[in-house]
C-alpha cells in the first residue's frame, strides 16, 4: 500500500518527552589532533576537530552537517569510542564517555545509552547470520530479556523495521541495501538506546528506498522518543529529520541553531554557499 | 542528432542472456541537454555504454542507434574509433579511477590533441593550459606538470572535462559526473559543464540519480525504470506536471530543502531491473494504480500532455488535470 502525499506542515513533530530529561548528548570543547607526516617525512599536527560543542536534548534530533574534511566523521567516531579525544568532554545522559570504558559493565551501560548506524551496514553484518539471529544476538547481550519475553521483543523489532517471517530468515547477501539498513537499525534499537547516531545512514540508498527509511526513522522517533544525532552532507535529509543543526567546516562549528532558521536564513557565508549549492527548481548551476 | 529506437541489450551473465535495456527510445536534438534519471538497475549507465559501444564481451544488441544519421551499431572498427575519438566525449563518475595515475595532468589533457589531431607537443601544452583555464583551474602551467594524486577530486573532474573538450566532440555523455563530489564542488563543476556546453553549442546527455539536479541542468529529462524510458518531459514542466506514477513517486520521495513535510510519499518495494520485469508494465509491482491490464501487456511510450509517458492508465489517472 502506498500512502498518498501528505500536505507539507511547518508544525514540528512532537515525540513523547522521556521522563529523564538530562541531555542525550552534551559535547563541549571537543578536539582531535592527528600526528601526520608529509611526503618528505616532516611531522606535523593536523587538527581534525577543533573546539566543537553541541547538545542533543533528551528525545531531540540534531543534524551535524559538513563536507569532506569537516570533522563530522571523526566526531562520530569519538562519540562511540572509536577515537579518544585530544581535549574536551563528551557526555551521554549525564555520564562521561570521553575516555575508554574501564569495565564490561560500563561498556554495556554505554551501549544502552547510544548506538550507531553506519552508511554501509553490509560490512558490519555477519554473512552467516539470518536477520532474526542478528537482531536476537543484540537482545541477548543487552536486553536482559529471556524466553517468551525476548521472543516477543524480537518479533516487535522485526515488525517495526518491516520484516515479515520469511524475510527474517534471510542472510545478508539475499538482502537489498535498504533491507540491510533496516537490519542495522533493528540491531541498534535492540540495545534499547536513548540515542541513535545515524552516520550518513541513508546516503547510499536509492531515492525511493531512502524515502522508506526516512519515514521509518520518523515513525520510530514518534513511537519511542529516542534522540537522533544525524551526520549528513544532505541538507534536505537533515531538514526532514532534525530540529536543530550544527554546520561544520574544517573541524570547526561555523553556525548552529534551529534547523529551519539556519537553512532559510543562513548567517555564515559558508552556510550560505552550502545552501545555495543545493539544486532546486529554478536553480541555475554556478549561481550559488 | 542522437536517436535510439527499440534498443534491446542483453548481457551474458554466466552463460545466460540477461536483459538490461528493453525497448529503449531516446531522441536528442542538436545543442540540447537531456537528463537521464533513474535508480539502481534502471539501465542509465548501460545506455551510455550502448551509445559508445563499450558493452562487455558477449553482449547482444538489437534496435537502432543513430548519430547524425549514421548507424553506430554498424560502424566498422576505424569508423567507430573516429566516432569515439572525435564525435563523443565521456565524463565518468570517478576521475580517480578513469585517469591514469602515473601520467601528468598535461599528458592526460593533451593526449587527444597529440594523438588524434597530430598537434605538436608545445602546441598541445599551450592549448591544454587554455582548456584548464576554461574549466576554472588557476595556475594552469603548474597543474599540467602535476600528477593526479596531487589534485583534489573536484580539480581532477575539471581536468577530465578539459580532456574531453580537447577532442572537440559535438556530444558529451556525462555519467554521474558529480556524484563523488562535495555539494559545493558539485555546484561549481556542474556550473562549468553547463556554461561550456552552451558556449560551444554542444549536445549533452547528463546521467544522474538526482532528479532535482537533472531538472536544473537539462532542457528535457527522461526518467528510466527497469531498462526503458517511462517518461520524457521538459525540465521546466516535469517538476509540477509529472504524469507517470513512478516519476510522481520519485518527486515525492525526496525531502524538500525549503520546508519539512510530515511524511514522504515513499514508493513501496524496491527498484527492479529489466531482467526481473514480467510481461506487463515493469512498474506494476510498486504502482498504486496497477490493474490486471497493467500485468498483461507492456505499455508503449506515447505522447501525453506535452511529454511522453509509458503507462496504460495515464489518461484515466489524469483525466481532469490540465497542463
Amino acid at each position: 500500500m502506498s500512502t498518498l502525499s501528505s500536505e507539507p506542515s511547518s508544525e514540528p513533530r512532537t515525540p513523547p518527552i522521556p521522563a529523564d530529561n538530562r541531555p542525550a548528548i552534551a559535547v563541549s570543547g571537543l578536539t582531535k589532533d592527528f600526528r601526520v607526516a608529509d611526503k618528505h617525512g616532516r611531522r606535523s599536527v593536523f587538527t581534525a576537530v577543533s573546539d566543537v560543542s553541541f547538545t542533543v536534548p533528551a528525545g531531540g534530533s540534531l543534524g551535524l552537517v559538513g563536507e569532506s574534511g569537516s570533522g563530522k566523521t571523526t566526531t562520530a567516531r569519538m562519540l562511540v569510542g572509536l577515537e579518544t579525544p585530544t581535549a574536551g568532554r563528551i557526555e551521554a545522559l549525564g555520564h562521561d564517555r570521553s575516555r575508554p570504558a574501564r569495565s564490561a559493565a560500563e561498556r554495556r551501560r554505554r551501549a544502552r545509552e547510544l548506538q550507531i548506524v553506519f552508511q554501509d551496514p553490509y560490512t558490519s553484518l555477519d554473512p552467516s547470520q539470518t536477520v532474526r539471529a542478528a537482531v536476537d544476538e543484540v537482545l541477548r547481550a543487552h536486553s536482559g530479556l529471556e524466553g517468551p519475553a525476548r521472543a516477543g521483543r524480537l518479533a516487535e523489532l522485526l515488525d517495526q523495521v518491516g520484516f515479515d517471517e520469511r524475510q527474517a530468515s534471510a542472510r545478508p547477501r539475499e538482502l537489498s541495501g535498504g533491507q540491510r539498513q533496516r537490519v542495522a537499525i533493528a540491531r541498534a534499537l535492540a540495545a534499547d538506546p536513548r540515542v541513535l547516531i545515524l552516520d550518513e545512514a541513508v546516503s547510499a540508498l536509492d531515492v525511493s528506498i531512502q524515502a522508506q527509511i526516512l519515514n521509518l526513522l520518523v515513525d520510530i522517533r514518534t513511537a519511542t522518543g529516542i534522540a537522533y544525532l544525524l551526520i549528513s552532507h544532505d541538507l534536505a535529509v537533515v531538514r526532514h529529520l532534525c530540529d536543530s543543526v550544527v554546520v561544520l567546516r574544517r573541524g570547526r562549528v561555523v553556525e548552529s541553531g534551529d534547523c529551519g532558521a539556519v537553512l532559510d536564513t543562513p548567517a555564515d557565508e559558508y552556510t550560505r554557499v552550502l545552501r545555495a549549492s543545493v539544486p532546486v527548481p529554478g536553480w541555475r548551476p554556478g549561481s550559488g | 542528432m542522437l536517436r535510439l529506437r527499440d534498443v534491446d541489450v542483453a548481457l551474458n551473465v554466466e552463460g545466460r542472456m540477461r536483459p538490461v535495456l528493453t525497448g529503449l527510445n531516446l531522441d536528442l536534438a542538436e545543442g540540447e541537454a537531456l537528463g537521464l534519471v533513474g535508480e539502481s538497475g534502471s539501465g542509465k549507465s548501460m545506455t551510455v555504454r550502448t551509445i559508445t559501444r563499450l558493452l562487455p564481451h558477449g553482449a547482444r544488441v538489437s534496435g537502432a542507434v543513430e548519430f547524425e544519421g549514421r548507424d553506430v551499431l554498424a560502424m566498422r572498427p576505424a569508423e567507430l574509433r573516429a566516432f569515439r575519438d572525435s564525435d563523443v566525449g565521456v565524463v565518468f563518475q570517478d576521475p580517480r579511477a578513469a585517469i591514469n595515475p602515473t601520467h601528468r595532468i598535461g599528458d592526460f589533457v593533451g593526449e587527444a590533441l597529440r594523438v588524434n589531431r597530430g598537434v605538436s607537443k608545445g602546441e598541445a601544452a599551450r592549448r591544454s593550459a587554455e582548456l584548464l583555464a576554461a574549466v576554472g583551474i588557476d595556475d594552469a602551467e603548474r597543474r599540467l606538470r602535476q600528477y593526479p594524486h596531487e589534485l583534489s577530486g573536484g580539480m581532477l573532474q575539471r581536468a577530465m572535462i578539459a580532456s574531453v573538450l580537447a577532442a572537440e566532440p559535438r556530444l558529451i555523455l556525462a555519467d554521474e559526473p558529480t556524484t563523488a563530489l562535495d555539494v559545493t564542488i558539485q555546484a561549481e563543476v556542474v556550473g562549468i559543464l553547463d556554461r561550456l556546453r552552451r558556449e560551444r553549442a554542444l549536445s549533452m546527455v547528463f546521467i544522474t540519480h538526482d532528479l532535482d539536479l537533472a531538472l536544473a541542468v537539462c532542457d528535457r529529462v527522461a526518467v528510466m525504470y527497469a531498462g526503458s524510458v517511462v517518461e520524457v518531459r521538459s525540465a521546466r514542466e516535469l517538476h509540477d506536471t509529472a504524469r507517470h506514477p513512478y516519476t510522481i513517486g520519485l518527486l515525492g520521495s525526496r525531502p524538500a530543502i525549503e520546508r519539512r513535510a510530515e511524511r514522504l510519499t515513499a514508493i513501496p518495494g524496491r527498484p527492479v531491473s529489466a531482467f526481473e520485469a514480467g510481461p506487463g508494465c515493469a512498474f506494476v509491482s510498486r504502482c498504486a494504480f496497477a490493474q490486471d491490464a497493467c500485468r498483461a501487456s507492456r505499455p508503449r511510450l506515447e505522447a501525453f500532455q506535452g511529454g511522453l509517458v509509458r503507462c496504460h492508465r495515464v489518461e484515466e489517472i489524469h483525466e481532469h488535470s490540465v497542463v
